[in-house]
C-alpha cells in the first residue's frame, strides 16, 4: 500500500504493508536511525517522534496510519543529522549532561520539544509529569530534567528550588488526589 | 514484534466507515488510536483480517454541550489529550478529564480514544469506570441505525460488551453533572501502570476499575450512603459483590483491602471532608 510522508520536511513515499510501523517505516525505509526501538510496547518512549506536531510512540503507530502526515525525528532537528547539538533542546541536553548511554535521547528529545511546544510555563513538576512516557535507566533523570528547563528558558536551580520548597503533594500524575469539588 | 498481516482501509466519512464494517463483519477490527489494538495484535494476541481505521473522521471528534438534553456529547473518536483539555468537560463533567489525565502517558493521550477504550472493555482501564460513576450513554451505530446503550449495561465480561460486530461506537453522552462532588483514586506502583484498584466517584455514584470482569459500581457502598451512614462505614462495603482479580500485582485479597481504603479516600474529597 502507497503511503506519502513528510519526513523532517522532506516528502518521502513508499509501497508498505499495512502492518509496517512507522518506527521502521523511519529506521528502515527512510534509513534514519536516530529513533531507537526499546520495549517495543509503548512503555519507553525510546521510539518517540513527533506527528503532525504531537510526541506519539512510533512502536505502535502503522506507517498507512501517518500517510499524508509529516513526521519530524531527532535527525530533523538544527544540527543534530551532523552530531552538532544546535537546537535548543539538543544544545540543552549537550549542556546539562542530560543523557549517559543516550539509547533513551531521541526520544526523550523528542518529547521535550513537544512538552517545550505545549506549555511556555513549565516548571520542574510539569517536565517530570511531561516526561513519564519515556523511561531512562541510566540518568535517574535528574539532568535531564534540567536540561528540559535549560532548553525552555528556565532557570534550572530556581525551579528546582521552588519544587523543593513547594507544598505540592509529592505524588505522581497516575495518583490522582481528585481534587474536585 | 510485527502484527500478522491484514488488509487496511481508511474510510473518508462514517457512512463508508460502517458500510465497510457491516460487509466485513467479524473478519473487521476498528482501529482509531490504536493504543488498545496495535499492542494486542503485536503479541498476536489479536489477529483480524482487515482493520477499518476511524482514526482521523473528523465527524467523531467533537465535545459538545447538548442543552435541551443536560448532556455532553463526545464524539468517540475524541482524543484522551482533548478530554484532558477540554474546557467544557472541566466545567460541566470534571470527573471525565481528570480521569482522562492519569490514562497512560502523554504520547498515548495524543493517539488513543474515549470511544476506543470504551469498546476494548478492558476492566484495568480508567474511563469505563468513570463514565459508569457518571451514568453515561454509549450511542452505537450500524447497518440497522443508531442505539444508545446505558453504560451499565455495555459490559458484558472481560474484553466483551453488547456491541454488534457490525457497530461502531460513535458517541459518548454525560449527564451534566452540576456542582457534585468528584474524585477520583488510582494505585500504581509506578506512575504509567494499569491501575491495581481505582475508584471513581461522582456524588453518590461509585465505579470500580480493576475488580471484576467489568467496570463495575459498588452498589453496597452507594446503598449504605443513600441510607446516611458515614463514609468510614460505606467505604468498607466497597469490595461486596466484587471479583477481584489475582496477578502479579495483587492478590484478591489485597484488592480487597485495597477497594475499601481508595473509596473511603474519594468520598472524603468529593464530599469535601479532607
Amino acid at each position: 500500500m502507497k503511503v506519502e510522508i513528510t519526513v523532517n520536511g522532506e516528502a518521502t513515499s513508499a509501497d508498505v504493508e499495512p502492518r509496517q510501523l512507522l518506527a521502521h517505516y523511519v529506521r528502515d525505509t527512510v534509513g534514519l536511525k536516530a529513533t531507537n526501538i526499546g520495549c517495543d510496547t509503548t512503555s519507553c518512549g525510546a521510539c518517540t517522534v513527533l506527528l503532525d506536531g504531537e510526541a506519539v510512540k512510533s512502536c505502535t503507530v502503522l506507517s498507512v496510519q501517518a500517510d499524508q502526515q509529516s513526521v519530524t525525528t531527532m535527525e530533523g532537528l538544527d544540527g543534530a543529522a551532523d552530531g552538532r547539538p544546535e537546537h535548543p533542546v539538543t544544545a540543552a541536553f549537550h549542556a546539562e549532561h542530560g543523557l549517559q548511554c543516550g539509547f533513551c535521547t531521541p526520544g526523550m528529545v523528542m518529547s521535550a520539544v513537544s512538552l517545550i511546544n505545549h506549555d511556555d510555563e513549565l516548571d520542574e513538576r510539569k517536565v517530570r509529569e511531561g516526561l513519564e512516557g519515556n523511561l531512562c535507566r541510566c540518568t535517574g533523570y535528574h539532568n535531564i530534567v534540567r536540561a528540559v528547563l535549560v532548553a525552555a528558558g528556565k532557570d534550572p536551580d530556581a525551579a528546582q528550588q521552588a519544587e523543593a520548597e513547594s507544598d505540592a503533594l509529592r505524588t505522581a500524575p497516575g495518583f490522582s488526589r481528585g481534587e474536585g469539588a | 514484534m510485527i502484527p500478522l498481516a491484514f488488509d487496511y482501509a481508511r474510510p473518508d466519512t462514517l457512512d463508508d466507515a460502517i458500510a465497510l464494517l457491516a460487509e466485513k463483519g467479524e473478519d473487521a477490527s476498528v482501529l482509531a488510536g490504536g493504543h488498545s489494538l496495535i499492542p494486542v495484535m503485536k503479541v498476536r494476541l489479536g489477529a483480524p483480517e482487515f482493520l477499518i481505521d476511524i482514526g482521523r473522521l473528523p465527524e467523531l471528534s467533537y465535545i459538545r454541550l447538548d442543552e435541551a438534553a443536560g448532556e455532553v456529547a463526545i464524539g468517540a473518536g475524541t482524543k484522551h489529550r482533548d478530554v484532558v483539555n477540554s474546557e467544557l468537560l472541566a466545567a460541566e463533567v470534571p470527573l471525565l478529564p481528570a480521569v482522562a489525565r492519569t490514562v497512560g502517558d502523554p504520547q498515548i493521550r495524543a493517539r488513543g480514544t474515549l470511544g476506543g477504550t470504551l469498546a476494548h472493555a478492558d476492566p484495568a482501564a480508567d474511563l469505563p469506570a468513570a463514565v459508569l460513576a457518571l451514568d453515561g450513554t454509549v450511542v452505537l451505530q450500524g447497518p440497522r441505525g443508531k442505539r444508545s446503550v446505558p453504560i451499565g449495561e455495555f459490559y458484558t465480561g472481560v474484553f466483551t460488551s453488547v456491541r454488534e460486530p457490525d457497530e461502531l461506537i460513535v458517541e459518548i453522552r454525560i449527564p451534566r453533572c452540576g456542582d457534585r462532588g468528584w474524585a477520583y483514586e488510582k494505585f500504581t506502583r509506578r506512575s504509567n501502570d494499569w491501575g491495581i484498584v481505582g475508584v471513581a466517584v461522582s456524588g453518590d455514584r461509585i465505579g470500580l476499575v480493576n475488580m471484576g470482569s467489568t467496570a463495575l459500581r459498588a452498589t453496597a457502598t452507594e446503598q449504605a450512603l443513600a441510607e446516611g451512614r458515614p463514609i468510614a462505614e460505606a467505604a468498607a462495603l466497597a469490595a461486596e459483590g466484587t471479583e477481584p482479580p489475582s496477578d502479579t500485582h495483587g492478590t484478591p485479597e489485597y484488592r480487597t483491602h485495597l477497594v475499601q481504603v481508595l473509596t473511603r479516600r474519594a468520598l472524603e474529597t468529593a464530599h469535601g471532608q479532607r
